[in-house]
């Protein structure tokens, strides 16, 4: 069941323009970005050589890329979300999963799934753009499997964050600037904060910061999967209440 | 509170028609019968599994049509027919018998590949009812369902749902009273959140029934002539050659009247039966009630 209506949205999706004209924009600044940081690599390859103990072309091209990307995933993230439950409620089509024999958790886990389904594919682009890199020099795979899990774990946290916001109101709009702004607002919190501040602790950015420079840190795996279930279960309880308050 | 001490019961293979005016608590009413809101207080049972408790096995025997049909505009129709027979748990063996068997029922065999947002809305609204009928489920709830059809098309929807009813049993709400009339086995009226009537659709019709019949005379006689013939409680003329008139039910003082219109040439011209439709009844039904629930309202303070 849960897969079922993982595929029915991602079904959903591919029938939209606009998804395929995000599909191509998004590709193609990852790919501008690729190139730019591979060229500024090359300019200055001379001088790193002299260096005793230089950064690899790992760091220098594909941790700068891993960090662009979470950050433009904050403001993709909302527009996919805000679709998920919103829509649905101002269309009047949520009535067909309400009434049919499933539980709410399955509707909004299948809805997570296919969402991140989705985004999976949208980013499946740049390991290879980075491997393609391997025919002529060595990586650092260790590197790029924790930024990739990184990337992923990340995801999971906006889009249940967003599927949350999206379960709030029957406004693809609101849900889409409600979630904009809380991932707005969790960054902020990351940047603005002082040295030591507690703030910190409560932005994905900020986690993502320890797989992105390559350390895996068991704190930042149960940060995400602790913001992903909370939101996850705060929208199918949201879900249920709509039933008793109408 | 919207709704309140509702009762509704529904035999197997029965077609209950919800009657209202608008806001009444029609659509309230089915979206707590199908799981969509669920009740402050109250059961609600389908085939014996209660619909709060054990949600999942309830709704499995349950079709349900809201007044928007519940649409994913950017699938065709059979991909959608698909995902809505799957979502109520049909194994993908029969997936293509159902899908083929609804398309028929609904005529939208022709449509199949067509995507639901091009569709037009009478086309929509049939794709909605296959998406309540496909799984056979044992309750249908049909909220609206002839809602923006053409006259053509109503009457095949009708027809549908009168078949449905011979092995299903359906709950559909409207305020039209020819649909009652032509679809439904019973009737239920709702007003303000409570129901006010209750009874079979032939006996709606009878309800404060008056006998009677208009009579058009071109040449008419003085009134007291009429009101003197045998039988006749009460004559109110509608004009210069047109009379309302009232009888007793055990006595029909037509053959009477036909023969004296023949014996003094009153040149009759038409002689129609009173018969109550049921929109009057409806109309005098909540009337009633109103000015029963004003009486006991301005009695209270």
């Amino acid at each position: 069941m849960i897969r079922l209506i993982a595929l029915r949205e991602l079904r959903g999706l591919f029938a939209m323009p606009s998804t395929w004209f995000m599909l191509a924009i998004l590709q193609f600044v990852f790919t501008w970005f690729f190139l730019n940081t591979l060229q500024t690599f090359l300019e200055i390859q001379p001088q790193l050589a002299q260096l005793a103990n230089a950064p690899g072309v790992t760091t220098i091209v594909a941790v700068p890329l891993f960090n662009m990307i979470a950050l433009l995933l904050m403001m993709v993230v909302p527009i996919l979300t805000m679709r998920l439950i919103a829509e649905e409620r101002r269309n009047q089509s949520f009535a067909l999963l309400l009434s049919s024999p499933l539980p709410v958790r399955y509707i909004v886990l299948g809805k997570f799934s296919g969402l991140m389904a989705f985004l999976v594919l949208l980013m499946s682009g740049v390991p290879l753009m980075i491997y393609s890199l391997e025919l002529g020099t060595n990586l650092d795979h260790g590197l790029i499997l924790g930024n990739l899990i990184g990337l992923l774990l990340l995801t999971c946290s906006y889009v249940s964050l967003g599927l949350y916001v999206s379960s709030l109101t029957a406004h693809p709009a609101i849900a889409a600037i409600g979630a904009l702004a809380v991932l707005a607002g969790l960054w902020l919190a990351d940047v603005a904060a002082g040295e030591n501040s507690a703030w910190h602790m409560i932005s994905p950015l900020n986690h993502f910061q320890n797989f992105n420079a390559g350390l895996l840190d068991s704190n930042d795996v149960v940060f995400f999967i602790l913001f992903s279930a909370v939101f996850l279960l705060l929208a199918m309880r949201r879900i249920n209440n709509n039933r008793i308050y109408g | 509170m919207v709704i309140h001490d509702v009762s509704l019961e529904l035999r197997r293979g029965e077609v209950l028609g919800l009657l209202g005016h608008n806001g009444a608590g029609k659509t309230t009413t089915m979206q707590m019968l199908t799981g969509c809101l669920s009740p402050n207080s109250g059961e609600i049972e389908i085939c014996g599994v209660n619909l709060l408790r054990q949600p999942e096995l309830a709704k499995a025997n349950l079709g349900y049509l809201p007044e928007t049909p519940p649409l994913y505009r950017e699938l065709n129709v059979n991909e959608y027919l698909v995902f809505a027979a799957r979502l109520r748990g049909i194994k993908s063996p029969e997936i293509a018998d159902v899908l083929e068997q609804a398309k028929r029922n609904c005529g939208l065999v022709e449509v199949g590949k067509k995507i639901i947002g091009t569709l037009s809305r009478g086309y929509q609204q049939r794709v909605g009812i296959a998406q309540a009928i496909i799984h056979n489920p044992a309750v249908i709830v049909l909220d609206e369902p002839t809602v923006g059809l053409d006259p053509a098309q109503i009457r095949e929807i009708r027809n549908l749902i009168r078949d449905l009813g011979d092995a299903h049993s359906v709950i559909l709400s409207t305020h039209l009273l020819s649909e009652v009339e032509s679809v439904c086995d019973r009737v239920e009226i709702l007003q303000q959140g409570k129901l006010i009537y209750s009874d079979t659709s032939e006996h709606m019709r009878q309800h404060e029934n008056v006998s009677g019949f208009i009579v058009d005379l071109r040449n008419p006689p003085p009134l007291n002539t009429l009101e003197e013939i045998n039988g006749i409680s009460h004559v109110e003329p509608l004009g210069t050659t047109k009379f309302r008139i009232l009888h007793k039910p055990e006595d029909n003082p037509k053959s009477a009247l036909l023969s004296l219109a023949e014996q003094h040439d009153w040149k009759l011209e038409q002689l129609t039966p009173l018969q109550a439709t049921l929109e009057e009844v409806y109309v005098r039904i909540t009337e009633s009630e109103k000015t029963a629930a004003a009486i006991s309202k301005e009695e209270i303070p």
